[in-house]
């Protein structure tokens, strides 16, 4: 009998029939595989489809695959995709609405929520989803879309071993090790010719999931080898964020003339919001057919970025470059605490990775508040 | 109703407070009551700019004329409100036109007179030309806010 | 002295707020230039929307689009809901083509109203610049059906021309009576004007209330609230007393699509009726 807490260990060449189990409760899984140079996430059949002895390079505007030489399935760092590409999905029906006599009917789009099972969550994007939740259905208004897929959503986690050159999980607080909020967490334990899983028990779901695929009791052994397998994670961060005083320090320099600088390099390309994994911000759009008989209205992904996004009859609020990225990484970093009560960033470096001219989060921070280094400035 | 001398309409108005004693007689010296019936111009672009007025009671019409258009109100001064700096300043000519709309009742100051008696002291000259400056800057912030034309179309 | 307080809460609809429902074109007016008002009455089962003072609805159009309009009825009767518009865009050019009869669809009420009930003993300042006198309308329309509970009651009220002013007729009206004073003023105009020309925060300095014992409802351009708050300030009332409707770029009206913030604030949701002393730190920045 298993509960949430139970530790299991699942052999590599087992998976297949853990992702059936999964199958089989009715979820669809999405997990990391290789495409187009780089690891995505999308939906998978088969344990043969994650990225085995892949990892990753990244630094600001830089991202190569590179290969490792064990066959490690979850051996790398975060790719573009978050999960938010599922739960808060780029184009979403909101409803439909026809012509009738005299007028119209709106009526919602009718289908159930997809039922997903994510495979290989990091503590980041843990932390990611938690914080969208808040936004989601954390207020008055609850987004049902939102929150019927991610009722039904399964998380199988997953440790983090090799954090990247622009993880900062681990000073942002998020990371590396993921302790709740999920169903299952994985720890990878490669080498000396085995391939197994330690599976940690998160919740009675987890638990009935991992009762019905190929396991055995963990033993001490395995649980140190886990252990030993993700315990330098924390000291290999690529970046770090000071978050001491730094909502305060945000708020102080508003219109400080960093602010023009970054501007003057940032190309509103908005890659960084749609990379990033706590990012939200949508518009609306009404597409109509031909005859003009029907229309859909349809949430689209959107960034503050564009220079439409704060557009007030006669002209947007903010037109300048320096404007639109202070308005980013001041939401990210400060009026999210206002707004959600918790940091918009997870610390997980995609936007740094993405950024076509690596402009970087935890640099802009530390220029805005330089923390213990320099003193407190005003 | 008591009727109240001229010096102490003007000691009393927020425009000329804090002159000293002798100040205020010297303003007070070269003050007059008049009265300007509804439609009469009180004094018209182009004219020698002799005077000033403090509006006690009605609503003045600072106006321009513009061809195909007539006379466009560009704003009114109201009791309690001073008219005219032109005065102060050379070449002493009226810029605008100024009419009253209703009954008029206000006090009208010699300006040559005082504009003499800012030469020969100084100090009293200062008082008078901060005050006229401050009205000046209002007057300006207030154009400019009408300029902006906030409540038009912003095509 | 006035007691601080804030800007009434917000009412969230219990139905699909994503959704609109249709309503049903009553009558349009043509106020001036390109401002029209549209009365929309429930199609047979809408539900009635009673709304709050300073609330605003979103207004869909049949496959054109949908944008935020404030509420300028009066909340006594909400069946009948009403909205002054102007056309400057796709979505409020296609309105203004609407006929009797024509459906729109409604979400809403949405976001923070004026403190109407707790100006209960004080003077209430109204200060509109433009169309900004629509959102102002329903607080007066309020302030006067219990006008007992009020003191001085005042709107200052400024236009481009004369020929601009919203609801002239019902602002002959409400100066007629005694117990409102009502001061207009507008930007320039021609002779047969015989009120005052000149900026709205000039009217601040001359209005008969008490500075210490009321609460300003301001409502047009942000550069003439910024103003004529100062004005109020200068005569001596607190920020916490002078209450501000602010106006961004909207698209979901609950907090969750990013378009209207405002610094740290939702102006959909914690908007867009603010208390003057809560955003003025963002209010004098630039590109917030």
């Amino acid at each position: 009998m298993i509960r949430p807490g139970d530790f299991v260990v699942v052999e590599a060449s087992e998976l297949d029939a853990l992702l059936g189990v999964l199958r089989e409760r009715g979820h669809a899984v999405v997990g990391p595989t290789v495409r187009d140079g780089a690891i995505v996430l999308d939906l998978i059949e088969r344990a043969a489809e994650l990225p085995a002895g892949w990892t990753d390079e990244q630094d600001g505007g830089h991202y190569r695959l590179k290969r490792r030489d064990d066959g490690a399935l979850f051996g790398h760092a975060l790719g573009p995709h978050s999960w938010k590409r599922w739960l808060h999905p780029p184009t979403l029906v909101r409803w439909r609405a026809r012509r009738t006599e005299g007028g119209f009917t709106a009526e919602p789009p009718g289908s159930p929520p997809p039922k997903y099972a994510f495979f290989g969550v990091r503590a980041c994007e843990l932390a990611a989803i938690a914080a969208q939740d808040r936004v989601f259905k954390g207020g008055p208004f609850v987004d049902p879309a939102y929150s019927g897929r991610r009722e039904a959503v399964f998380l199988a986690a997953v440790q983090c071993g090799s954090p990247g050159g622009t993880c900062f999980c681990a000073s942002a607080g998020t990371g590396p090790r993921a302790t709740s909020g999920f169903d299952l967490a994985l720890t990878e334990v490669v080498g000396r010719g085995r391939h197994r899983f330690l599976v940690e028990v998160g919740s009675e779901r987890g638990a009935e999931v991992a009762a019905a695929a190929p396991h055995r009791p963990a033993k001490d052994a395995d649980l140190e080898a886990a252990a030993a397998a993700t315990a330098e994670a924390a000291g290999r961060m690529g970046r770090a964020l000071e978050t001491e005083g730094l909502q305060e320090a945000m708020y102080r320099r508003y219109e400080d003339p960093r602010w023009d600088e970054v501007g003057r390099r940032c190309l509103g390309c908005a890659n960084c919001t749609m990379v990033c994994p706590t990012c939200f911000c949508a518009t609306v759009e009404d597409a109509t057919d031909l005859l003009g008989q029907s229309t859909e209205r349809r949430r689209v992904w959107d960034s503050c970025f564009s220079q439409e996004f704060s557009y007030v009859h006669g002209g947007s609020v903010r037109t300048s470059a320096g404007a639109r990225y202070r308005q980013w990484i001041t939401h990210k970093l400060a009026t999210w605490h206002e707004q959600f009560g918790v940091c918009g960033c997870v610390g997980c470096g995609r936007c740094i990775t993405w950024c076509p001219v690596g402009i970087d989060i935890t640099a802009e921070a530390r220029a805005i508040h330089p923390g213990d280094a320099e003193g407190s400035r005003p | 109703m008591t009727i109240h001398s001229l010096e102490t309409v003007l000691a009393d108005h927020p425009f000329f407070r804090e002159l000293s004693e002798p100040q205020l007689a010297t303003v007070t010296g070269c003050a007059s009551n008049v009265v300007f019936p509804p439609g009469e111009f009180i004094f018209r672009e182009g004219q020698q700019a002799d005077r000033f007025y403090v509006v006690r009671e009605g609503r003045v019409a600072v106006e321009v004329f513009v061809p195909n258009k007539g006379p466009v109100t560009i704003e009114t001064i109201e009791g309690g409100e001073v008219l005219g700096w032109s005065w102060l300043f050379p070449p002493y000519k009226t810029h605008f036109d100024a009419r009253a709309m209703n009954s008029v009742r206000a006090l009208a100051l010699d300006g040559a007179c005082l504009r003499t008696k800012c030469e020969r002291d100084p100090a009293f000259g200062y008082e008078i030309t901060k005050r006229f400056t401050q009205l000046v800057v209002a007057r300006l912030e207030a154009t400019r806010m009408q300029l902006l034309d906030l409540y038009g179309n912003h095509d | 002295m006035a007691t601080t307080t804030e800007a009434a809460g917000t009412t969230v609809p219990t139905a699909d707020p994503m959704r609109p429902e249709p309503f049903e074109v009553r009558h349009i007016t043509k106020e001036t230039g390109d401002t029209f008002t549209l009365e929309l009455v429930s199609v047979g089962g809408s539900r009635l929307r009673p709304f709050q003072p300073g609330q605003f609805n979103m207004l869909y159009v049949f496959g054109v689009g949908e944008v935020p309009i404030s509420i300028s009825g009066d909340p006594a009767t909400p069946e009948v809901l009403v909205h002054t518009i102007r056309a400057v865009g796709a979505t409020t050019r296609a309105m203004q083509k609407l006929q009797k009869g024509s459906w729109v669809g409604v979400r809403g009420p949405f976001g923070t109203s004026w403190p109407v009930q707790q100006a209960h003993g004080q003077d209430v300042v109204l200060i509109a610049g433009g169309i900004g006198l629509a959102p102002i309308r329903p607080a007066l329309y309020h302030v006067l059906l219990h006008r007992a509970l009020y003191g001085r009651v005042v709107l200052l009220y400024g236009a481009r021309t004369p020929r601009d002013m919203l609801y002239a007729k019902e602002l002959r009206e409400w100066r007629s009576r005694f117990d409102v004073n009502v001061d207009v003023t507008v930007d320039r105009a021609t002779m047969e004007w015989q009120g005052a020309v000149g900026v709205v925060t000039k009217m601040v300095q001359r209005s008969p209330f008490d500075p210490a014992a009321a609460m300003a409802f301001i409502c047009g351009p942000e550069v003439m609230i910024r103003y004529a708050a100062q004005g109020l300030q200068q005569r001596g009332t607190p920020d916490s007393s002078v209450f501000v409707s602010m106006e961004r770029n909207m698209k979901c009206a609950v907090g969750v699509c990013g378009h209207c913030q405002f610094g740290p604030f939702f102006v959909c949701k914690d908007g867009p009726v603010f208390r003057y002393d809560r955003i003025q730190r963002f209010f004098g920045m630039r590109e917030v």
